[in-house]
């Protein structure tokens, strides 16, 4: 018998918190110790998550690498898998295989500003690398989070988007589309890269975390180089659709790049030289 | 190992494939069925085609499998036991009749399954495979092998490669491998030591008809050509070039359940399919077949050479021969190599 790297840890539902209309996150505890004990990723990889019988899904660990003992997804129920997943109570049993991919460089940050830009069903992706660098609130300077959805019922993690509210030492800008307020919503209302020229955060020292729908993405990188951001200072996560997590399957090749060995976390420096295919 | 020639008498073919058989080994020849050619595990000598050019699918199955399982499951209570798949128990095989392209086809599959991590079940799978080839002595107008750096003759890939002297000769058996010395070993009678024998003047002529290394360097700058629509216009997205290929790597994982247990699959799948890369969004990376088609092309003659260090091509033709709308590769290939930039 021989290392399978296709078989995935049994992962216990710990907790399961509603976070908006379709979207949950899971806590996941290793059902084997030794497991829970091995475990170790970095802020920015991603895993498969499979329901025995439907099949695998991708997303990153949503869940910071300084908390020990769990790792948390965020995910939406769009297709197949996340239907099934949606369905798991708390103490049902899942797999999840992983860590895979590249990391968010946090250690290269120390010392920055950082500013994380997210639309919609994208903050979780990039909550991983900001409660990361919450919990190393002294390495960083300034932490300026902007964060957009469609509606104030879609905005994801609200009990957290109240206390980063609290602190002081988070700025937070809430936003939702035109439409898409209630009446007593005390946020911006606007799309996310009008609020990103609006609040114009100083690029100087400054990284760039972005990350949401490809038409958010379109628009908010020619606002950040307007605010004199360089590419090599704007990071993304790309989500390109993937099978194995580990180079062979051939779905999120790009070019000469698979997004899940080169990637998922990349710079705006790097994308450009993608073809634009993801 | 310093090549070892042999020569192989005709009617010692059959012997030989006896002495395997004899020998508990399980042997996947080609055998015609239904008007296709395919290879498939042999009871008898008899029951292996010759004459062929070449068979419908390549012999890649013996290492990546149409669908392979990766693990079973079974739910009893709330509790879930996995099991993988047990790679011990994976049968030797000693595959008879397989060209120098496919043979060759190996290192290409090898290279997407061992760059950065060693998948271990296709590699127990293939160190459990023992490659008799035989040399081509007939080509058709799809081959190209020699285009991509093969040839009728190549050794690449095989343990033993026989080579027919001529129509009705006997064979050159050049063993190339402890696993093909293994084999001359079950039966050393058989094989004589041979003279010096040129097996180049047996060999299909297959001619050059463009430079791989000078099609790479033009794809440098052609993923914005409007050839690729052109090209593709015809393209069904069928798959069937990627299920015929001996060097498409690119699979699917899925879930086969059946009550409360199953087991998880990985099988063929193909970068021509729309649903390839498809996200649950709805949004597409590769939403149209001509960007499909390109990345066909870009991944075996330009990301695979900077990758991996191999083009995902050995010529065998099977695409074009496969293909419902008449796409031919060759065609393909000749035009980018001709066109100005």
């Amino acid at each position: 018998m021989t290392d399978n790297i296709y078989m995935p840890y049994l992962m216990k539902v710990e907790k399961v918190t509603f976070e908006a209309p379709g979207v949950k996150t899971f806590m996941l505890k290793f059902i084997n110790e030794e497991d829970q004990n091995r475990f170790t990723f970095k802020a920015g990889q991603f895993g498969e998550y499979s329901v025995f019988g439907v099949g695998e899904s991708t997303f990153c660990i949503a869940s910071s690498p300084t908390r020990k003992g769990y790792i948390e997804c965020t995910f939406r129920q769009a297709g197949k898998v996340t239907k099934a997943l949606s369905g798991c109570e708390e103490g049902n049993i899942i797999g999840f295989r992983g860590p895979y991919g590249n990391t968010f460089p946090v250690d290269e940050w120390k010392g920055k500003n950082l500013l994380f830009i997210a639309g919609g069903i994208a903050l979780p992706p990039m909550r991983c690398v900001i409660w990361n660098a919450l919990d190393l609130r002294e390495n960083f300077k300034d932490v300026t989070i902007i964060y957009g959805a469609r509606s104030v019922n879609d905005l994801v993690y609200k009990h957290e988007l109240e206390e980063w509210e609290k602190r002081k030492d988070v700025k937070l800008i809430t936003t939702v589309d035109p439409g898409g307020e209630t009446p007593d919503w005390k946020g911006e209302i606007g799309f996310v890269p009008t609020i990103v020229e609006k609040v114009a955060p100083s690029s100087k020292e400054t990284i760039a975390i972005v990350c949401g729908p490809p038409v958010m993405i379109k628009y908010t990188f020619p606002v950040l180089a307007k605010l004199g951001f360089s590419d090599e200072n704007i990071y993304t996560t790309l989500e390109n659709r993937m099978k194995c997590g580990f180079g062979k399957c051939g779905r999120c090749n790009v070019g000469k790049v698979y997004v899940c060995k080169d990637g998922p976390v990349f710079t705006l420096a790097q994308l450009k030289e993608l073809p634009d295919e993801y | 190992m310093s090549i070892d020639k042999r020569l192989i008498r005709k009617d010692s073919l059959e012997k030989l494939f006896d002495i395997l058989k004899q020998n508990s080994k399980t042997v996947y020849a080609p055998a015609t069925k239904n008007g296709k050619v395919s290879f498939r595990e042999a009871g008898s000598f008899s029951e292996i085609a010759t004459g062929f050019v070449q068979t419908t699918q390549s012999s890649k199955e013996v290492a990546f499998p149409r669908t392979e399982k990766l693990l079973d499951y079974s739910k009893s209570g709330g509790g879930i036991s996995v099991k993988g798949i047990d790679t011990d128990g994976i049968p030797a095989i000693i595959l008879w009749g397989t060209r120098p392209c496919d043979a060759m086809g190996v290192s290409q599959l090898s290279s997407i399954f061992n760059w950065d991590y060693k998948d271990e079940i296709y590699n127990n799978r293939l160190s459990r495979v023992t490659v008799l080839g035989f040399s081509c002595t007939k080509a058709d107008e799809y081959c190209f092998c020699t285009s991509v750096g093969g040839n009728p003759g190549d050794t690449s890939g095989s343990d033993i490669l026989f080579t027919q002297l001529g129509d009705n000769g006997d064979f050159l058996a050049e063993v190339l491998t402890d696993n093909g010395s293994a084999v001359v070993s079950m039966a050393p009678g058989l094989f004589e030591k041979a003279g010096e024998i040129k097996k180049e003047q047996y060999l299909a002529e297959v001619p050059v008809r463009f430079n791989h290394e000078e099609i790479r360097q033009k794809l440098e700058n052609y993923f914005e050509s409007d050839e690729w629509i052109e090209q593709s216009l015809k393209c069904l997205g069928c798959g069937a070039c990627a299920y015929v290929c001996p060097t498409c790597a690119c699979f699917d994982i899925q879930d086969e359940s059946h009550g409360k247990s199953g087991s998880r699959v990985r099988c063929w799948d193909s970068c021509g399919f729309s649903l390839f890369t498809l996200h649950t969004s709805g949004h597409n990376p590769r939403d149209v077949q001509s960007q499909r088609w390109r990345q066909r092309i870009m991944h075996k003659f330009s990301y695979m050479p900077e990758r991996q260090s191999v083009y995902g091509c050995t010529g065998c033709g099977r695409c074009s021969r496969a293909c419902p709308a008449d796409m031919n590769i060759l065609e393909h290939l000749i035009s980018i190599q001709e066109a100005a930039l």
